[in-house]
């Protein structure tokens, strides 16, 4: 495929298994010096140091579960992953109830190390592992009119506290278009760190979009629907004045009650540095060309 | 003997101090596990959040004491300074933590103070709290009179409102706990307005400079 994108980094930059299992320690013990020159160079050279799993399993924003971060970690075990059904509908060739393994079967699996930035104007590094949305949408068959790829969230009530509660409207839906859906970068992950998704983090499978805010990154996916329209996305329809349909990460457009100038890598302690917050999180190479001509500022 | 007169009674035994320092152990042990990675992985939010709660539960323990000795006789007023006070002291730990660890730069904190509403209202009520916490003191009522010194106190009211709204407005989505917050504040201001009736016993004249 000639837009395929092409990793320039491999398993070797990411943290070994047994560094990342006790971070912690040898960071108490030895200063960090130790631990981060042993995580791969060219990882550390693009200021790509993943997070451990730890944190990246302990600060999740998952309101199913709660809207505290630690509230995923403390209720996700609840949830039922097994088995796991897609329903594929809408303008597509192939719609149907998919197994999750039938789903991806056949599929080029991935290792993508990628800049995670929050709404919240928080930040991580994670290393995922996957297969490329477009090579599941070129599976389930996109007939020619549709335009948009919309994405919905499992509920269950009885093993979700947050939805118990309502804090927002449930089920959670998002949304792209079908360029930044078919996009390279953008992918399905059913794990992190080679292990399988943990469920705070999405299990089993979650959209990962790494130049757009955090919550366009749709957790537990249980539909998947190609459609001319615009799909409804949940933050977008609690608050369209804060949240919009694209949310492309963007230092010059301030979220209405806190700037996104900047952004506080998670795993930094309490005296953490702010850093500044890269134009699409530092993918602009890669995706500006699907804007070109919109006005960002709009079409926030 | 009914249970506000033994409540009452013990309450000329227990003194106020241990208040501050549960409250000054307390804030300090916060910082530490935040210090020790003991807060999750982003203790600077954690922290933040923790000072800016325990300041509006601990404002809120203020707005308590008058309805309780209006409508119960029991009086604790002998504590309210201490709630006070250690409400700013966890105000003041909030906003540094805020200014610090969080923005870093005072040109950060200006832009924000200035351009986000819910940060311009709670240092408003930051503001207004700091004559409060200044004339919490025996020599401040003697030299503002007792009158003066009731009426600049009732600035507490619009600051624990300011307070409460700041919590509600930089939430995301509709969670419940900012909301029983403002509740429980509007309802314990409200319940000033209610047409007392006249307490049995009346708190004795000295009391409130305790």
């Amino acid at each position: 495929m000639a837009r395929r994108w092409t990793n320039d980094l491999t398993q070797d930059d990411v943290t070994p298994r047994h560094l990342w299992l006790n971070r912690r320690q040898i960071m108490a013990g030895m200063g960090g010096a130790a631990a981060l020159t042993a995580t791969g160079a060219p990882a550390m050279a693009q200021g790509l140091e993943p997070n451990t799993l730890e944190q990246i399993s302990t600060y999740n924003n998952y309101y199913e579960f709660g809207v505290g971060k630690e509230d995923p970690a403390a209720y996700a075990s609840a949830l039922d992953i097994d088995p796991w059904t897609i329903r594929v509908e809408g303008m597509v060739d192939r719609p149907g109830d998919y197994a999750l393994a039938d789903l991806l079967s056949g599929l080029q699996s991935e290792e993508r190390i990628y800049r995670f930035r929050c709404v919240e104007a928080w930040s991580m590094v994670v290393p995922w592992n996957g297969v490329e949305l477009a090579d599941v949408l070129d599976k389930i068959g996109v007939q020619s009119g549709a335009r948009y790829v919309a994405f919905e969230t499992v509920v269950q009530p009885e093993n979700m506290p947050g939805v118990r509660s309502r804090v927002i409207p449930f089920p959670y839906v998002e949304g792209l278009r079908l360029d930044e859906a078919r996009h390279p970068l953008t992918l399905l992950a059913t794990g992190i760190y080679g292990q399988p998704m943990p469920k705070q983090n999405g299990a089993p499978i979650r959209l990962v979009v790494p130049w757009k805010y955090g919550f366009k990154s749709i957790k537990s996916i249980v539909r998947i629907t190609l459609t001319d329209q615009q799909p409804p996305t949940t933050w977008n329809r609690l608050n369209s004045r804060e949240y919009g349909f694209y949310s492309n990460v963007n230092p010059e457009v301030d979220h209405p009650r806190w700037s996104q100038a900047s952004e506080r890598r998670i795993g930094g302690g309490l005296f953490a540095r702010r850093q500044d917050t890269l134009m699409f999180n530092g993918y602009g190479d890669q995706v500006a060309s699907l804007y070109a001509g919109m006005d960002l500022r709009e079409n926030y | 003997m009914s249970l506000a007169q033994r409540i009452n009674r013990a309450q000329r035994v227990v003194p106020a101090w241990p208040i501050y320092l549960i409250g000054f152990g307390w804030m300090g042990w916060l910082f530490w596990l935040g210090l020790n990675g003991d807060l999750g992985p982003e203790p600077i939010n954690a922290l933040e959040r923790r000072y800016g709660l325990l300041t509006l539960q601990l404002l809120v323990a203020t707005l308590v004491v008058t309805p309780l000795r209006t409508w119960t006789n029991i009086s604790l007023i002998k504590y309210r300074r201490a709630l006070g006070l250690m409400a700013f002291g966890f105000l003041m730990a909030h906003f540094l933590v805020w200014a610090l660890l969080d923005l870093q730069s005072l040109s950060r904190i200006g832009v924000e103070i200035v351009r986000r509403p819910y940060i311009t209202i709670g240092f408003a009520a930051f503001l207004l709290l700091i004559p409060l916490a200044v004339t919490s003191n025996n020599a401040s009522i003697r030299r503002l009179g007792a009158q003066g010194w009731r009426r600049l106190h009732k600035l507490t009211y619009p600051a624990i409102l300011l307070g409460a709204v700041h919590f509600v407005w930089l939430v995301k989505g509709y969670p419940l706990e900012p909301f029983l917050y403002l509740g429980a504040i509007v309802a314990l201001l409200a319940i000033r307005l209610v047409p007392k009736r006249r307490p049995a016993m009346r708190a004795p004249a000295g009391a409130v400079t305790r």
